[in-house]
């Protein structure tokens, strides 16, 4: 009878493994179950073993996709860490101009997704977009359907807009927790702006830093609504992303393929999460001298 | 090296400073001369790190001077003064090794390298730290960084004085004795001079051959730790030195004795003539230490009723009770209380008087 008590503890876990068999495992096991048949329909499934996973690694349209989402995630993540961090030191550090950057910083990641996309769509627009007008009165060709590399430089602006607020957010709390006593040593130590800010300050933003790459990196290359609103993925298929091909395969109703691509997928960001994580707890914690 | 003065320093931290309170300094004037070990003692809040900011150049007073020597350096910046400063909370660069923080403020100076080399292995000698300089600082004991911050300090050639604020404060109680008396083997080897800031007074007294007791943003006592324990100059510096504080009691004057409550204690004469001359509220001051119980009557002595006893192992805190205000005394731990009345003993040369809180005698 004694034991019995004990066991009742676990009807106290139940709801969570309810709560995370239905969010995660089921959803996750479902990707699976498809990612190794050939379904043509109801009790008509055929099991294939990895040969969806062959068909898909060898895909080249997946290829260049893979390579354009790497383009973007690496650009991303090189033009909003530096300059959200610069955004944080240019912050105020007390007084009333705090809250008025904080709520302005804010802003871009308060409005839904797709608006955001939609709101860049009129930006641009070389009719009545404020962008696009300016940009064709200079005297440049500036069309985001038409060319290229034109979609680029409007997508990777939208997306800078939009998420270099988080980072500099991040940075802004990562440098007020800094203790005044470190800006008084170094006073006293003689150290330059510059040494102030390479031995000091990037250090101690080193955790928040770790988390503003991790969370820019899974977003950035999970990205869908925004790019998706905004050029659906063309001109050609200069923006399609991973996840507007993989949205592609499976409303073609390939749900075969989509699954082991998913999977595919879900296993690259958990690598280069992996090794994000890694390298930025060991950068700079080599013994030298 | 150079006497530091302090001349009608005063600091608000308000921009327009109008009552007495708004100013965390009151208006002071301070040597301090070259070589010496002073302590800063005072409780939370008193001015005393305001005091030290000013002498490092991190705070600008909003009134006087600051001289090095002859050197008016009030408007120096902190870089550019010939002091280093040791924080409460050890402050050391963390991506650097232990050479590297030692080096840091030479290489900020630009200083050559072999140059640094040598300064940086004989401070880190000093410190005992010669076989960690490779290692990361981040790595170390609280007490190990505190002495790579003490280091950054003592590895400037050009450094004057050294200012500690309450340095020990995250150090385990057992390694503190061990950190001050390294202070003290470096005091005497290097005759910098040393201000060091803390509210514990036996970190003050066993450290300083000078101390200045400060309350309420002023310096009320400069003195040898002697002079503070036997003539406090203010009722504070009584009570806030030895454990227990001073005993003041309030009392009147009269015909060269002393009244307290009513009760007659005779005075030496030149203090009784002094008390005749005093203006202002008077209090008898007298350490626990001072003071003896006997079981008989007598000259200088008062009738007093015994309250309660705490045995602190090698002594006794009697706590009496002189017509309705409590007075302690400490007594050896071998002499027998007596249980309910008891005649203190006041001795002459000890027995002070304050009016209005100031000491006259």
């Amino acid at each position: 009878m004694e034991k019995w008590e004990d066991n009742r503890a676990w009807f106290m876990v139940l709801p969570v493994f309810v709560i995370v068999a239905f969010s995660a495992i089921i959803p996750l096991m479902t990707v699976v179950n498809y990612s190794v048949q050939d379904i043509f329909g109801p009790g008509e499934a055929y099991f294939v073993g990895t040969e969806w996973f062959a068909e898909m690694l060898s895909n080249t349209r997946l290829h260049d996709a893979l390579l354009r989402q790497f383009l973007f995630s690496g650009l991303v993540l090189l033009i909003e860490i530096p300059l959200g961090v610069m955004i944080a030191l240019a912050m105020p550090a007390q007084g009333w101009r705090v809250s008025l950057c904080l709520v302005l910083l804010a802003l871009p990641l308060l409005i839904p997704w797709n608006v955001i996309g939609t709101i860049w769509i009129i930006f641009t627009r070389p009719d009545i977009g404020l962008m696009g007008v300016s940009l064709n009165a200079l005297g440049l060709e500036f069309d985001h359907t038409a060319a290229p590399l034109d979609a680029w430089v409007t997508v990777m602006l939208m997306e800078v807009w939009h998420w270099t607020p988080l980072v500099a957010l991040l940075a802004y709390a990562g440098l007020r927790a800094i203790p005044d006593a470190y800006y008084q040593a170094a006073r006293i130590d003689g150290a330059s702006a510059w040494a102030v800010f390479r031995y000091i300050q990037l250090p101690k933003m080193r955790g928040v830093l770790t988390i503003a790459v991790l969370l820019r990196f899974m977003d950035s290359f999970l990205i869908y609504a925004e790019p998706f609103v905004l050029t659906g993925g063309g001109p050609g298929n200069s923006t399609t992303f991973l996840s507007i091909y993989l949205v592609k395969l499976s409303t073609a109703m390939d749900l075969g393929p989509a699954a082991a691509f998913s999977i595919i997928y879900f296993l690259i960001v958990l690598l280069f999460c992996w090794l994000f994580y890694q390298a930025l707890q060991n950068v700079g914690t080599g013994d030298k001298s | 090296m150079a006497r530091i003065n302090l001349k009608d320093i005063a600091h608000s931290y308000m921009s327009a400073p109008e009552a007495e309170a708004d100013w965390a300094l009151k208006p002071l004037n301070h040597v301090w001369e070259d070589g010496g070990a002073y302590a800063l003692l005072g409780p939370s809040g008193c001015g005393k790190t305001t005091l030290l900011n000013i002498i490092s150049g991190l705070v600008t007073p909003s009134r006087g001077q600051v001289l090095f020597g002859e050197e008016d350096v009030t408007e120096l910046p902190t870089a550019q003064r010939n002091i280093a400063q040791v924080f409460q909370f050890p402050v050391i660069y963390d991506t650097m090794t232990v050479y590297q923080n030692l080096a840091f403020p030479l290489r900020n100076r630009k200083v050559p390298e072999d140059r640094i080399r040598e300064r940086v292995e004989d401070v880190a000698e000093m410190l005992e730290l010669s076989d960690q300089l490779k290692q990361r600082a981040q790595r170390l004991t609280a007490d190990a960084k505190q002495k790579i911050s003490l280091g950054r300090g003592l590895v400037r050639a050009d450094v004057a004085a050294i200012l500690f604020d309450e340095p020990l404060t995250v150090i385990d109680p057992h390694l503190k004795w061990q950190l001050r008396r390294k202070l003290k083997q470096i005091h005497d080897r290097s005759g910098l001079t040393l201000i060091y800031v803390t509210h514990d007074q036996n970190e003050a007294l066993t450290f300083a051959d000078k101390v200045a007791v400060m309350n309420d943003g002023r310096v009320l006592q400069m003195g040898t730790p002697q002079e503070l324990f036997e003539a406090p100059q203010h009722t504070f510096v009584g009570f806030f030195i030895g454990s227990p504080g001073m005993n003041f009691l309030p009392c009147g004057f009269e015909a060269g004795a002393a009244t307290i409550e009513g009760a007659r204690l005779p005075l030496k004469a030149e203090l009784a003539e002094k008390a005749a001359a005093a203006a202002g509220e008077l209090k008898l001051g007298i350490r626990p230490e001072f003071l003896s119980l006997a079981r008989e009557n007598g000259e200088s002595r008062l009738e007093v009723a015994v309250r309660a006893v705490e045995d602190l192992g090698n002594f006794k805190i009697v706590s009496t009770e002189l017509r309705g205000r409590t007075v302690k005394v400490k007594v050896p731990e071998d002499q027998e209380v007596p249980a309910e009345t008891a005649f203190l003993d006041f001795p002459a040369d000890f027995t002070r008087l304050y009016a209005d809180d100031q000491l006259i005698g």
